[in-house]
């Protein structure tokens, strides 16, 4: 018996209950991390944030409307179409135009008429939205996606 | 069988009889106590009351010492719980219809305004007497050993008091409401800013998943509403409850509040000011039994006992704190009603927005930097603030305001240091304008590094450690940390409540503001 137990490195009694601590800890993180991945949205309902606004006729050059549903603005120059979203990339408050540009009101974040940060807290540019004609030849801003600035859409 | 059962209902009857006496044997332990020795049997064997200790130091029952803060502080929590709960009757946490069950609440509950109203003012009170409380601690040393573990889970306490007044804030679903919540989940994504620089925001994006814990989702909606609900509701007050259960607790175990060193010892000022009663020592002895309680042991019968019943002398001071909370919060309440601004609108934000007042500081910062402002410069002064008792770790000073005169002194300089910079940094920052006005084409990341917010927390660390190496003291250039951060606190709070106008321009009046 005595020789048997020499030759162990861990007794019967550490064993069961370092497995029984072991088990514990197991169950506890594997708790937290489910709890955590049960939290963490799956999915990210919100409405679609293609917006079809309308035919190019409607907007005539010289163009520049804020969109207030959308929170977008849109413009049109000899060059053609182009969208800028009206979402401050600071803080994520509504900028309006401004003489110059844009400005936010929460923190006081200024931008160019192209977007580019001029002023106040903003990390990165206003970004340029995706435009396309749709099929049936109407005007669509895709708010998920941007583009280049300077991209314009001739129609 | 007959002959059993005459006795049996007889004593039935008797039982019946002695009802109210043996209910009072239960519920009070057999009436009120009459004497020290039944108030202290009474202490022992009720869950409330053992809370705290059966005798307390006349040193931790002097106004001029606590203030009463933390009790305060309490007083206004039980008050929020009661009307939390209240309001929660009513109270339907959904988009459409959580702004119009506060207007019922508001207008058409019986008493439901007062309820209303008592619960924001009390929220008010309790953030102010949790910060208060906690310049308190600093200033008297009481973080010192042994009672490192309750400063930390003092400082839990109060991100977790902050944290309940914000989710609260966002619950009408009103302008302000929305808005704040915008704001606090794109300061809770805006660590991408740090990602972006480094170019890891597609493996790694920390902000984007902080964004979503909190919102459930990219916008402010549904989600986000019932998220804020269940952590204001009982995720964030069951884990207050729980740790203001251990920082009651722990004040036990450490010994009650920290006195200072020369407190017992007859013959020094510290004992005089006491003003204890005459006493002849007798041959030395300790209890031995005080061993199983932290702290110093009281030498038996070479000093006088300077302690007295906690009940009557501790119990009613609190209660009177306690009613005189209550007191200040009705009357409030009754007089001055809770915001309530036009129903949440995603197209137009509030011009300008301001977040609560407690929270107008770090607004103030975040306008220079979304990721300092927001997460890097609160980190700083809420790790600094915790590393406190493990820096400053010895010194017969504790329990004293300040650790004597040379710590008050360095308090007034600290004052006039931290006014003179920090106005002197705004008034650079509101006159000139920042690195960006000069070098428009600046990276991003020199911007997050070097803000107003940053250079002023250089400024403070520089003031503490000049003030260590001057008197030769930690706890004085932790005095000298502690008031600069609170200076800077004040002096920022101010201008964003005040000075700050629409586009987060500086106006001197709102009167001044343009019209919009």
């Amino acid at each position: 018996m005595s020789d048997h137990s020499e030759k162990q490195d861990i007794s019967r009694r550490d064993f069961l209950t370092k497995s029984a601590l072991a088990s514990v800890v197991i169950a506890g993180v594997g708790a937290l991390a489910g709890a955590g991945a049960f939290s963490k949205p799956a999915v990210s309902p919100g409405p679609s944030r293609k917006y079809k606004i309308g035919e190019p006729e409607e907007f005539p050059v010289g163009t520049a409307v804020k969109m207030e549903k959308e929170n977008i603005f849109l413009f049109h120059d000899e060059k053609g179409f182009y969208s800028l979203t009206a979402v401050c990339t600071h803080l994520g408050c509504i900028v309006s135009q401004s003489e110059n540009g844009f400005t936010c009101p929460c923190h006081g974040s200024e931008f160019s008429k192209d977007g580019a940060v001029k002023g106040g807290p903003a990390p990165r540019a206003l970004p340029w939205l995706k435009m396309s004609l749709t099929p049936d030849g109407k005007l669509m801003v895709d708010a998920d996606q941007e583009v280049a600035p300077g991209t314009k859409l001739e129609v | 069988m007959g002959g059993v059962e005459k006795p049996a209902l007889k004593q039935f009857v008797n039982n019946l009889k002695s009802l109210p006496s043996a209910a009072s044997e239960v519920l009070l332990g057999g009436g009120l106590p009459k004497s020290d020795r039944e108030r202290s049997q009474l202490s022992f064997h009720n869950f409330f009351l053992h809370m705290q200790s059966v005798r307390v130091h006349k040193h931790s029952l002097r106004w001029s010492y606590t203030l009463g803060l933390g009790i305060i502080a309490a007083a206004s929590f039980v008050i929020l719980v009661v009307t939390g709960v209240l309001l929660m009757i009513y109270y339907k946490p959904s988009t459409e219809l959580a702004y119009f069950s506060i207007k019922d609440i508001n207008y058409v509950v019986a008493g439901g305004r007062i309820v209303r109203n008592a619960h924001r003012w009390a929220a008010h009170i309790m953030v102010i007497s949790v910060l208060l409380h906690m310049a308190r601690v600093f200033y008297t040393g009481s973080y010192r050993r042994p009672r490192e573990l309750n400063w930390l889970i003092g400082l839990a306490l109060l991100i977790i008091t902050l944290a309940l007044s914000f989710t609260g804030y966002i619950l009408p679903w009103d302008q302000l409401g929305y808005w704040a919540a915008t704001i606090g989940a794109n300061i809770a994504q805006s660590t991408r800013e740090i990602t972006d620089v480094l170019g890891i925001t597609r493996i790694l994006d920390i902000g984007g998943l902080q964004k979503g814990f909190l919102l459930g989702a990219d916008f402010v909606g549904e989600e986000a509403l019932i998220r804020f609900y269940l952590l204001h509701c009982v995720f964030l007050p069951g884990a207050l409850v729980t740790l203001l259960g251990v920082h009651f607790w722990r004040i036990r175990k450490d010994g009650g509040l920290c006195r200072p060193e020369n407190i017992d010892r007859p013959g020094t000022p510290e004992y005089q000011a006491l003003e204890p009663e005459e006493f002849e020592p007798g041959p030395s002895k300790t209890y031995g039994l005080m061993a199983l309680v932290g702290g110093r042991r009281p030498a038996a019968l070479t000093a006088p006992e300077n302690t007295v019943m906690a009940w009557p002398n501790l119990l009613y001071a609190e209660a009177a704190v306690f009613m005189l909370t209550l007191a200040i919060t009705l009357l409030l309440g009754y007089f001055l009603d809770a915001p309530l601004k036009e129903m949440a609108n995603p197209m137009v934000p509030e011009n300008p927005a301001k977040a609560p007042w407690y929270f107008l500081g770090l607004q103030e910062l975040v306008s220079y930097s979304a990721f300092m402002g927001g997460i890097g410069v609160p980190t700083i002064v809420l790790l600094s603030l915790a590393l406190v008792p493990f820096l400053d770790r010895k010194g017969a000073d504790a329990g004293i305001w300040f650790g004597g005169t040379a710590g008050r002194r360095v308090f007034w300089q600290s004052i006039l240091f931290g006014t003179v910079v920090t106005v002197g940094m705004l008034v650079l920052t509101i006159r000139e304008g920042w690195l960006r006005t000069w070098f428009p084409d600046i990276p991003q990341l020199v911007i997050i590094i070097l803000n107003p917010g940053t250079v002023l927390v250089a400024l403070y660390a520089w003031w503490s450690i000049f003030n260590i190496k001057r008197h030769d003291s930690i706890r004085i250039g932790a005095i000298a940390m502690f008031t600069v951060f609170l200076v800077g606190f004040i002096l920022l709070t101010y201008v964003a409540a005040i000075h700050r106008g629409p586009n987060w321009r500086f106006y001197w009046l709102p009167s001044q503001w343009p019209p919009h």
